[in-house]
C-alpha cells in the first residue's frame, strides 16, 4: 500500500515537472521573456536587472533550472496587469473562490448523480432509467457556458430568484455550481448505472438477499460499495473537468476565482500571472488525483492488502 | 454459385446495416453541421460580417421578427443564422484537423510503442499518463498567452487533448496482435517491421480508431467552443460558435436569441455526434466499456 | 423411511413458476411435489437448465423480479405457508429459517467487507446482540466449518482466502443463525475433488450436529449417492422421479434417471466407457405435448410423444414415484 502511494506521488511530481517544462518552453517560444514579462515602458536598468535575476545570459538548461528553483518557491515575478502584486500571491488570493465553486460543484454532482445512477440501474428500463438516459445524453452535449447563460436568463432575469453574477452570499454560487456540475452529473450517473448493473448481477448480491438483508441495504451497502470503484476512477477526470469548467464558468458569472484571473491575465498579456495560474491549477489537480488514490485504498480492500 | 450466394448475402447484410443506420443523429449532423459547413456561401441568406445598422437586434420569426432574419440579428444587425452557418465551417475544420492530429500522432506512437516495447514503450506510456492527467485547458491558456490564440493553437490544443486516448488504445491492441499467428508468419516470411506494422497490424486496429475518433468529435467541438467563448480560440471576426454565444452574453436579458441559437447549434451537433459514436461502437466494437 | 404423522419440516405442493418472455411463457418449475424432514438430505438432480436453481430460488421467494413468478402451489415450513407471508416476514425467514449456499465461492462473498462482517450481518438481522458477542459467534461459526485460526480469519477479506476456504466461509454464513433448512445449490462444482469431498463430509457432520434438513442441488449423481437420503430427479421443469437413494439406485424407474446413473464415472470396477445421454432438452419456449424426454429416450413409443405421463407409484408402497409411461402403462 505504501509502495502504491509512493509510486503515485512520484508520478504526480514527474507530471508537475513536465508541466513546468512546457510552461518554460512556451515562455521561450513567445519571444524574449523580457518582452513577455516586463511592461513595455521598462527602463534599460530594469531590463538589465531582470536579465541578471532570471539568468537570461546563461544557457537554456540553466535558465530552466533557475525557473524551476523560482517556481518551487512560488516566485513567478510580479504581475503586469495588477501592478505591485506578486503573481503567485495574487493567484493564491483567488484560489479559495475557485475551490469553493469547484467543491460545491463536486458535491452537487455526487449527491445527485449517485442516487440517479443507482435508481436507474435498480429500475432498469423503467421511467427513471429512461429519464436519466435522456438527461445524460443532453447533459453531456450541452456547452457549460451556454447553460450558464440560460440559467441566468431563466433564474435571474425571468424569475429573479438568484443573482446574475459576482460573488457574495451563498446564493451567488448556486447557478455557477449548477452550470459546472451539469455535465458531471450526466457522466457520473451514466457510469454509476453501468457499474451498478454489473454488480447487481453478481452472486454476492444474491447471497446478501438470501441472508435476509433488506433490499435497501442490498443496493446501497452491498452493491454500491463495490460499484463505487468505477465512478471513483472517473473522479480524476472529474477534477480536471471541474477545473476546466471553472475557467469557463467563472468568466460567465464574473466569479473572481483563478479562472477569471487567468482569462483577464491573458487578455492583459500578463505572463507571470498566467504562469502562476497554470502551475497552481496543476498542483490542485495533482493533489485531487492523490486524494482519489487514497480513496481507492479506503474503498477497495484489494488495493489495501494487494 | 456459392460465391454468388455469398455476394448476395453480403449485400443483404449491407442493406440491413443501412436500414439500421441511426437516421436521427445523421440527419441532425447533416442539417446543422455538415451542409452548413460546406455550403454556407450558397445557403446563408445574408453576409455574416457586414453590419447593417438598420436591421439591429431583430427578434427571431415567431417572436416578433420576420422570415428575412429567421433567427434574429445581433447588435450590429448581422443575421444570426448566416453567422451560425458560416461558423460551422471553422468548427468542422478545427475539430477534424484536431482529431486528425490526435489520430496520426497517437496511432503512430501507439503502434511503435506496442510493437517495439522496451524503453520507447515506457516513455510513450509515461507521456500518455501525463497527457491524460493534464486538463487541456491549461495548455490552451499557456499557448494563448505565449503565442496568441489562432487556428493553429486551437488545433494543437485539440490534438493534444486527444492523442493519448488513441495511443493507449492502439498500443493495447498491438500488444495482443503482435503475438498472433499472422504476424509471426509474416515475420518468418521476412517482412520488414514497417511492412508488418502498416500492412498487417494497422488494418486490424482501424475499427478501434474509427470508433474512438467518432466519439471524440463531440469533445473536440466542445473544446473548440469553450476556447472561442473565452476569447482564446480562433480570433474575431471569425464567427465560431463559441464566440457567437459569447457575443450575446451581456444581452441575454433583452436579446436572448443572440446567444441562444449558436448554443443550440453546438448542443445539437455534439449530441448527434455522441449518438453516432455510441451507435458505431456498438456496431464495430461491442467489447469496449463506455466512459 | 419411517411414516410419521407429524408435519414435515418443509412441504412443497404443486409448485409452479412461470417465466414470461417475448418468446412466450414457460415453466421452469412445473407442478413440484416434495417434502423434506428434519435431519434429512434431499438431492435435487438434473442437467443444467432443468429448473433446479429456479426451484431453490422459489423456495426463498427470490425469483428474478418481473421475469419470473410463482403462479400456484404451496410451500409450507413447519406448517407455515411461506407464499402468503409479507415481504418483511419473508425476509426474516431467509437466513434464519432457510439458509442457502450458492454455487460459486469466488463471487459469493462481497470483496469489500471482511469475512466476520459478512457473517455477523446475518446474525445482526436475525439474532441481534452486542458487537463483541456477534464477533464471538462469527468465530464460532468459522470454527464449526473447520476454518483454521478463525480468530485471525474473521478479519480477513475474501481476496485473502483460497477457493475452498471461501466456500467454507459461505457455509459459515449459512449455519450462523442455526437454520432449519439449508439449500445448497451446486456448492462444490467449482472446487477440486479433494476439497469437494472434505466439504461434503463437513456438511454431513454439521447436519448430524444440528438436525437441519438439507436440499442438495447437483447434476452429479455420484455426489448424491454418498450424501442424500432421498432424491428428486428433474427434467425440463418437471420432477420425473423421486424416492429413496437405495431404491432409485437399485431400480431406477425413469429412463432419464437410468441414463444419469450410467453417466457417473465409476472409480472401481467396470472398465466400460462413460455413457452420456445423446441429444439435449427441448428449447424452453416449446412445450411438447408428451413426455419432454421422449425425443432422447431409447424406449419412447408414440404415446410418449403425444401424452404427458402421469406420476405414479412405481413400487406400490408410496416410497418411489415416477412419471413415465413405461411404469404407468404396466
Amino acid at each position: 500500500m505504501l509502495k502504491y502511494l509512493s509510486r503515485r506521488i512520484a508520478s504526480s511530481l514527474f507530471a508537475l515537472l513536465v508541466i513546468t517544462f512546457i510552461v518554460f518552453l512556451l515562455t521561450q517560444l513567445s519571444g524574449s521573456p523580457v518582452d513577455a514579462l516586463l511592461p513595455d515602458d521598462a527602463t534599460q536598468e530594469q531590463i538589465d536587472s531582470f536579465i541578471r535575476e532570471w539568468g537570461l545570459d546563461k544557457p537554456l538548461w540553466q535558465q530552466y533550472l533557475t525557473f524551476l528553483g523560482n517556481a518551487a518557491q512560488g516566485d513567478f515575478g510580479t504581475s503586469l496587469k495588477w501592478p505591485g502584486q506578486d503573481a503567485m500571491g495574487f493567484v493564491l488570493d483567488r484560489m479559495p473562490a475557485t475551490l469553493e465553486l469547484g467543491g460545491l460543484a463536486i458535491l452537487m454532482s455526487v449527491v445527485i448523480a449517485l442516487p440517479l445512477g443507482v435508481a436507474a440501474a435498480v429500475y432498469k428500463g423503467g421511467s427513471i432509467d429512461n429519464g436519466a438516459q435522456i438527461f445524460a445524453l443532453v447533459g453531456q452535449s450541452m456547452p457549460s457556458f451556454w447553460l450558464g447563460i440560460i440559467l441566468i436568463w431563466v433564474f435571474s432575469v425571468w424569475l429573479g430568484w438568484l443573482p446574475t453574477s459576482g460573488m457574495g452570499s451563498f446564493s451567488h454560487a448556486i447557478l455557477p455550481a449548477i452550470a459546472i456540475a451539469w455535465f458531471q452529473i450526466s457522466a457520473l450517473a451514466r457510469l454509476t448505472r453501468s457499474a451498478m448493473l454489473e454488480v447487481l448481477d453478481v452472486e454476492y448480491i444474491k447471497l446478501a438477499r438470501v441472508k435476509g438483508v433488506s433490499e435497501w441495504s442490498v443496493v446501497w451497502k452491498h452493491a454500491l460499495r463495490n460499484a463505487a470503484v468505477v465512478p471513483l476512477t472517473y473522479f480524476g477526470i472529474l477534477a480536471a473537468s471541474i477545473l476546466t469548467g471553472s475557467v469557463v464558468i467563472e468568466t460567465v458569472f464574473s466569479w473572481p476565482g483563478m479562472g477569471w484571473v487567468a482569462i483577464e491575465a491573458i487578455r492583459g498579456r500578463d505572463f507571470p500571472v498566467v504562469q502562476a495560474v497554470i502551475i497552481a491549477y496543476a498542483v490542485i489537480y495533482m493533489i485531487s488525483n492523490l486524494v482519489v488514490d487514497l480513496l481507492y485504498v479506503v474503498v477497495d480492500p484489494r488495493v489495501r492488502h494487494g | 454459385m456459392a460465391e454468388l450466394h455469398l455476394q448476395s448475402h453480403r449485400l443483404q447484410n449491407l442493406w440491413q446495416k443501412a436500414r439500421e443506420l441511426p437516421l436521427l443523429p445523421i440527419g441532425v449532423l447533416l442539417i446543422v453541421f455538415i451542409i452548413p459547413a460546406l455550403f454556407a456561401e450558397v445557403i446563408a441568406p445574408h453576409d455574416p460580417y457586414v453590419p447593417n445598422l438598420r436591421a439591429r437586434l431583430q427578434p427571431p420569426v415567431f417572436f416578433g421578427g420576420t422570415w428575412d432574419y429567421m433567427l434574429g440579428t445581433d447588435r450590429l444587425g448581422r443575421d444570426i443564422l448566416s453567422r451560425i452557418l458560416h461558423g460551422a465551417w471553422y468548427v468542422l475544420a478545427v475539430s477534424m484537423i484536431g482529431i486528425a492530429v490526435g489520430v496520426v500522432v497517437g496511432t503512430t506512437l501507439g503502434l511503435i510503442a506496442g510493437y517495439a516495447r522496451g524503453w520507447f514503450d515506457g516513455l510513450v506510456m509515461r507521456l500518455v499518463d501525463i497527457s491524460l492527467a493534464l486538463p487541456a485547458m491549461l495548455l490552451a491558456l499557456a499557448l494563448a498567452a505565449a503565442i496568441g490564440a489562432s487556428f493553429l493553437s486551437v488545433v494543437i490544443v485539440v490534438g493534444f487533448a486527444l492523442w493519448a486516448y488513441f495511443a493507449r488504445q492502439v498500443r493495447a491492441e498491438v500488444l495482443l496482435l503482435r503475438n498472433s499467428d499472422f504476424v509471426a508468419r509474416s515475420q518468418v516470411a521476412g517482412a520488414s517491421h514497417l511492412r508488418i506494422l502498416f500492412r498487417h497490424i494497422l488494418p486490424n486496429v482501424m475499427n478501434t480508431i474509427v470508433v474512438l475518433a467518432t466519439l471524440q468529435v463531440g469533445i473536440a467541438i466542445m473544446l473548440d467552443a469553450s476556447l472561442s467563448f473565452l476569447g482564446i480560440g480562433i480570433p474575431r471576426p471569425t464567427p465560431t460558435w463559441g464566440l457567437l454565444v459569447s457575443d450575446g452574453r451581456d444581452f441575454i436579458a433583452t436579446d436572448w436569441w443572440i446567444s441562444f441559437f449558436p448554443g443550440l447549434a453546438i448542443l445539437l451537433t455534439v449530441m448527434a455526434a455522441n449518438m453516432l459514436g455510441d451507435w458505431l461502437r456498438e456496431q464495430l466494437d461491442p467489447r469496449q466499456r463506455q466512459i | 423411511m419411517t411414516h410419521t404423522q407429524e408435519t414435515p419440516l418443509l412441504e412443497v405442493r404443486d409448485l409452479r413458476v412461470e417465466i414470461s418472455t417475448k418468446a412466450g411463457k414457460f415453466f421452469p418449475v412445473n407442478g413440484h411435489n416434495f417434502t423434506l424432514n428434519s435431519g434429512e438430505t434431499l438431492g435435487v438432480v438434473g442437467e443444467s437448465g432443468s429448473g433446479k436453481s429456479m426451484t431453490a430460488m422459489s423456495l426463498v421467494r427470490l425469483l428474478p423480479k418481473h421475469a419470473a413468478r410463482v403462479t400456484s402451489g404451496s410451500i409450507k415450513l413447519e406448517g407455515r405457508e411461506l407464499l402468503s407471508l409479507s415481504r418483511s416476514e419473508m425476509r426474516k425467514v431467509r437466513g434464519r429459517d432457510i439458509a442457502m449456499i450458492l454455487q460459486d465461492p469466488q463471487t459469493s462473498l462481497n470483496p469489500s467487507f471482511t469475512v466476520g462482517n459478512q457473517i455477523t450481518e446475518a446474525l445482526r438481522l436475525h439474532a441481534p446482540g452486542p458487537r463483541s458477542t456477534l464477533r464471538e459467534r462469527a468465530i464460532e461459526a468459522l470454527r464449526k466449518v473447520k476454518v483454521a485460526a478463525p480468530e485471525h480469519r474473521v478479519d480477513s477479506y475474501p481476496s485473502q482466502l483460497s477457493g475452498g476456504m471461501r466456500q467454507r466461509v459461505v457455509g459459515a454464513i449459512a449455519i450462523s443463525c442455526a437454520p432449519k433448512v439449508i439449500i445448497a445449490d451446486e456448492p462444490t462444482t467449482s472446487l477440486d475433488v479433494t476439497v469437494q469431498a472434505q466439504y461434503l463430509r463437513l456438511l454431513k457432520e454439521l447436519q448430524e450436529d444440528t438436525g437441519m434438513g438439507i436440499i442438495f442441488i447437483t447434476h452429479d449423481f455420484g455426489i448424491v449417492a454418498n450424501l442424500c437420503h432421498r432424491i428428486v430427479v428433474m427434467y425440463f421443469g418437471r420432477i420425473v422421479e423421486s424416492g429413496t437413494v437405495e431404491r432409485i439406485f437399485a431400480k431406477p424407474a425413469h429412463p432419464y434417471t437410468e441414463a444419469l446413473i450410467a453417466a457417473v464415472p465409476k472409480l472401481h470396477g467396470h472398465k466400460g466407457r462413460l455413457r452420456t445421454i445423446p441429444g439435449s432438452p427441448p428449447p424452453q419456449s416449446e412445450q411438447p405435448p408428451g413426455c419432454p424426454f421422449a425425443p432422447r429416450c431409447e424406449m419412447a413409443d408414440t404415446r410418449c410423444f403425444t401424452e404427458l405421463p402421469p406420476t405414479v407409484d412405481a413400487d406400490g408402497d408410496g416410497e418411489h414415484l415416477a412419471s413415465c409411461w413405461r411404469v404407468a402403462g404396466q
